[in-house]
């Protein structure tokens, strides 16, 4: 490939400046403003002012309390039904698989605010559809908003449902890449599907999930939109608040952007910790 | 033989068994989208089991008209996202392009940047990209404001830059054998030839724009500026509001994207799938 400097950067310029500005400079800052008292004119710089109270505030560790628990129940039951998805949608016995595919790809088109809006009406306590068809077989209504529990499940569930069909995808086009040759040869030698799934296709398969899990992972610790409005601002009482909505509270409704800012660096960390397994995990083998 | 096909026979529809409840459940919520658009309001709330549509959606319509101007919200989310994506393919296919084909100083480090900003949680920017925006650059409502800062993603250039380099070498240096310029190179050679990967590109930042929430919901709040998906927003939890009119709105914001889904479903998946699949 040849060297060429000048025709490369030229190239590059407009991406690399958006990045500088929008990006670059904002990691920068947003750093240096979780080091300063925010709420003050002129902004001062207070080293322990956001980082002290982050750590004695109550409301910090709720929010980071119920982020982590959505992050270890939903996104392993997301990645295990993405799963099941993929490699069902991969079986030749399958009839209409376009219908199929349809039916789990589309919520990906699907915003967050039309979702949130039909959750929040399908859930809801004495007209909602769902504990409408709960009690037409026999079971009691859930109140799906007024207690922790189900406000929680009720997030996991709404989350698993937009989501499930993307590592889907992602899953489905690992498995297509693995080659065909590889199930010939296993089959000649009279190796179930079973053991096919877990000694060919999940070992073969772990650079993809672990993918999928990082971003999943990554995309969940920020959630904002689903307990910002079908749970109505993480309610009940804080029940369901995330990070996310922390942040935005602190940030743009307080207008504390030197607290948020600590609350948007502790977010990041988690996610550099969380890399730093996905390498780990994926690391060559010696 | 006949009991290895009747094996597979019931394999198949003990497939079929377990997919088709599952594939329901999957689409009822969006079936339900639709039937609720299309009831009044005292049917929504009546403690009767509705599934199928009726025939309110126009009443709807206008009565979600008259809680937001939601047709003017929608003619910005199209514009927006129509200048967002031409504007975007051009970044990141030009980015792309030099990480494919040119060797150049400081080449690893930017890849190695691009690659670690996937991992790295948008909200780390969100704070200073609003002061920037809203306070120093006195931007906040505005267009340019929905446009610009979304406009760095990393995954379209890796994507890019992986489809330009599969491309064969001589198709190029045949060009520079005859004295073209790289850039009539980049325009008139590569890019008709990455015109699928283009549209898988297209696809996913026009709707990655489309539903975009949480940036237009902090930059542009004031009624005449807001995106659909922010002016629908702040309609839910009102308690004077109503629901068929949401409802309506969420179809009108969907369905579009669901029949552009079906049409183009190949290059969707495509645009998806690349993320991982290297």
């Amino acid at each position: 490939m040849r060297y060429r400097n000048a025709t490369a950067y030229r190239f590059l310029t407009p991406y690399l400046l958006i990045f500088a500005i929008f990006w670059v400079w904002p990691i920068i800052s947003s750093f240096m403003i979780s080091f300063q008292a925010t709420r003050t004119v002129p902004w001062r710089f207070a080293p322990g002012f956001n980082w002290g109270r982050l750590i004695g505030d109550p409301a910090f560790f709720n929010a980071l309390k119920n982020t982590l628990l959505i992050l270890v129940i939903q996104v392993p039951v997301m990645i295990a039904l993405a799963m099941v998805m993929a490699v069902l949608l991969n079986s030749p016995l399958l009839k209409a698989r376009g219908l199929y595919r349809f039916a789990f790809f589309a919520p990906v088109v699907v915003g967050e605010v039309a979702y949130s809006a039909v959750f929040r009406l399908m859930f809801s306590l004495d007209f909602g559809i769902v504990n409408k068809l709960l009690n037409s077989i026999g079971l009691p209504k859930i109140d799906w908003f007024s207690n922790v529990t189900p406000a929680m499940a009720l997030i996991m569930i709404a989350v698993t449902w937009r989501w499930a069909g993307y590592n889907a995808i992602i899953l489905l086009a690992g498995m297509q890449s693995i080659p065909e040759d590889v199930y010939e040869a296993a089959t000649l030698d009279r190796v179930s599907k079973l053991k096919q799934f877990f000694y060919i296709t999940l070992p073969l398969l772990k650079p993809v999930i672990v993918f999928c899990a990082v971003l999943s992972i990554i995309g969940t610790m920020q959630l904002f939109t689903e307990p910002f409005l079908i749970t109505e601002r993480g309610g009940p009482g804080g029940g369901t608040e995330t990070l996310g909505l922390l942040l935005y509270r602190q940030g743009f409704r307080s207008l504390n952007f030197g607290y948020a800012s600590a609350v948007a660096y502790t977010m990041a960390a988690l996610a550099i910790a969380i890399t730093l397994v996905q390498l780990w995990l994926t690391r060559e083998p010696k | 033989m006949s009991s290895l096909s009747s094996a597979r026979l019931k394999r198949s529809i003990a497939l079929h068994l377990f997919l088709t409840p599952l594939a329901l459940i999957w689409l009822f919520p969006l079936w339900m989208m639709v039937v609720f658009s299309t009831m009044p309001d005292n049917g929504i709330f009546s403690p009767g089991i509705e599934l199928l549509p009726h025939g309110n959606f126009v009443d709807n319509f206008n009565n979600l008209q008259r809680d937001t101007d939601f047709v003017g919200a929608i003619f910005i989310s199209v514009c927006v996202a129509v200048t967002y994506t031409v504007l975007s393919v051009l970044l990141t296919s030009m980015a792309g392009w030099a990480l494919a084909r040119y060797q150049f100083f400081g080449k690893s480090a930017v890849v190695a940047i691009i690659l670690g900003t996937i991992t790295l949680p948008y909200a780390v920017v969100l704070i200073p990209q609003f002061i920037m925006v809203a306070r120093d650059f006195q931007l906040a409502n505005t267009w340019v404001a929905l446009i610009v800062p979304p406009l760095f993603n990393s995954l379209g250039v890796l994507f890019m830059r992986q489809s330009f380099s599969m491309m064969p070498d001589d198709l190029f240096d045949a060009a520079r054998v005859e004295g073209v310029k790289e850039w009539r190179i980049f325009v008139f050679v590569a890019l008709p030839l990455a015109r699928p990967m283009l549209a898988a590109l297209c696809i996913i930042l026009f709707l990655a724009s489309w539903n975009n929430y949480l940036w237009p919901l902090l930059i542009n709040s004031q009624p005449g500026s807001m995106t659909a998906p922010v002016a629908l927003g702040t309609l839910i939890g009102l308690t004077k509001v109503s629901w068929g009119g949401i409802m309506a709105g969420a179809v009108m914001l969907t369905v579009p994207m669901l029949i552009v889904f079906v049409l183009l479903q190949r290059h969707f998946i495509a645009g998806i799938a690349a993320g991982a699949v290297k």
